[in-house]
């Protein structure tokens, strides 16, 4: 009698043997059906990984892709069947493997990635009409609160992670050692990932902490121009509201 | 004039510009059509983790493994960066970097 977790055991470590008992319709022995289905559980969850993260991909090459995929879906197989949350876990995995400690932006890359496939799938929102923006007083300003869309993330790197990026999917120059704040808006349909400019991700970052817009900006700083920032939020339809108090 | 008053302004200023721009934006209604996603990005039934074409691939499982040369990485340099001296993150991300204490 083969129960559901010897079944399940099996499925994602090949050392084990095949679970006894299973047969065919023909009431004949079915191993090697079951490592087919094995070989197909392995397969389809890597190709999962792969078409969630294609940059890291071609980073590292589609041979060393596979292998880290294959180490990650063992240790961290699916918990929902809903396949565009799978690999939520895998930036921080790939930043845990011994083998890619030279490539240290590439845990900042998949985190990208990452964000851009949470924005898409985010929930929609209604955009702020700029105009809500224009005629309020230094104090209904000074106190508001910005609500940002639910398809906004932000991303803080130490490394040129947008460059890299851009670099690897989109032909983009060579990158430069700088650090890099990313936002990721979604205008349309799609993500859209924006270079921040310095301060931009601290007033943003306080905008998700639900601080009022004077806070927000204590937060960026004396040297903050708000100007950019504000252009890739509003260009970006990553603002859903403003909030009086 | 104050700093918040020219922040006033400031907002004031760049709503404006989106507000002219918004009104011609709506005029061009959008609407998503299926099978035009960026690859990868829809869940659907054609998406990622469906495919059938596990049968001709086979998965060859292994615990370690040596990273071999391939993939764009071998031509992105930041030789500056690879021992951490020039990182120029905020002070919350190099605080990151430190060992525990």
């Amino acid at each position: 009698m083969t129960t559901q977790s010897d079944f399940r055991a099996a499925l994602l470590d090949a050392a084990l043997p095949v679970p006894p008992g299973l047969l065919d319709g023909q009431g004949q022995p079915a191993g090697r059906r079951y490592a087919v289905y094995r070989n197909n559980v392995a397969v389809s969850l890597a190709e999962a990984l792969e078409t969630a993260f294609p940059a890291v991909s071609k980073l590292i090459g589609a041979e060393n892709f596979a292998k880290a995929a294959g180490l990650f879906l063992r240790q961290e197989p699916p918990s929902s069947p809903l396949m565009m949350h799978y690999g939520a876990g895998f930036p921080e995995f790939l930043a845990s493997l011994e083998p890619l400690q030279s490539i240290g932006y590439l845990a900042d890359v998949a985190r990208l990635e990452q964000a851009m496939r949470q924005s898409y799938h985010a929930a929609d929102a209604s955009v702020l009409d700029p105009s809500r923006l224009q005629s309020l007083s230094e104090d209904q300003l000074m106190s508001a609160r910005l609500i940002l869309a639910p398809s906004v993330r932000l991303l803080r790197s130490p490394w040129p992670v947008l460059a890299v990026y851009n670099f690897t999917m989109n032909d983009g120059a060579q990158p430069d050692a700088v650090a890099q704040d990313v936002l990721v808006t979604r205008p349309d349909y799609d993500p859209v990932p924006h270079l921040l400019p310095s301060g931009g991700a601290d007033f943003v970052s306080a905008l998700q902490n639900n601080l009022t817009f004077s806070d927000a900006m204590a937060a960026a700083g004396a040297e903050f121009d708000l100007g950019p920032t504000l252009s890739v939020l509003l260009s970006g339809g990553a603002l859903s509201d403003i909030i009086s108090t | 004039m104050s700093n918040t008053i020219k922040t006033v302004a400031l907002v004031s200023a760049v709503a404006a510009s989106f507000a002219a721009h918004a009104t011609t934006a709506t005029a061009m209604d959008k609407e998503k059509c299926f099978g035009v996603s960026l690859a990868g990005k829809n869940d659907c039934a054609a998406g990622p983790g469906t495919t059938c074409a596990g049968t001709s691939k086979v998965d060859y499982q292994g615990n370690a493994w040596t990273l071999v040369d391939a993939g764009t990485c071998a031509s992105i340099e930041l030789p500056a960066m690879a021992d951490g001296k020039a990182r120029m993150g905020s002070l919350e991300e190099l605080e990151r970097d430190l060992p525990a204490s």
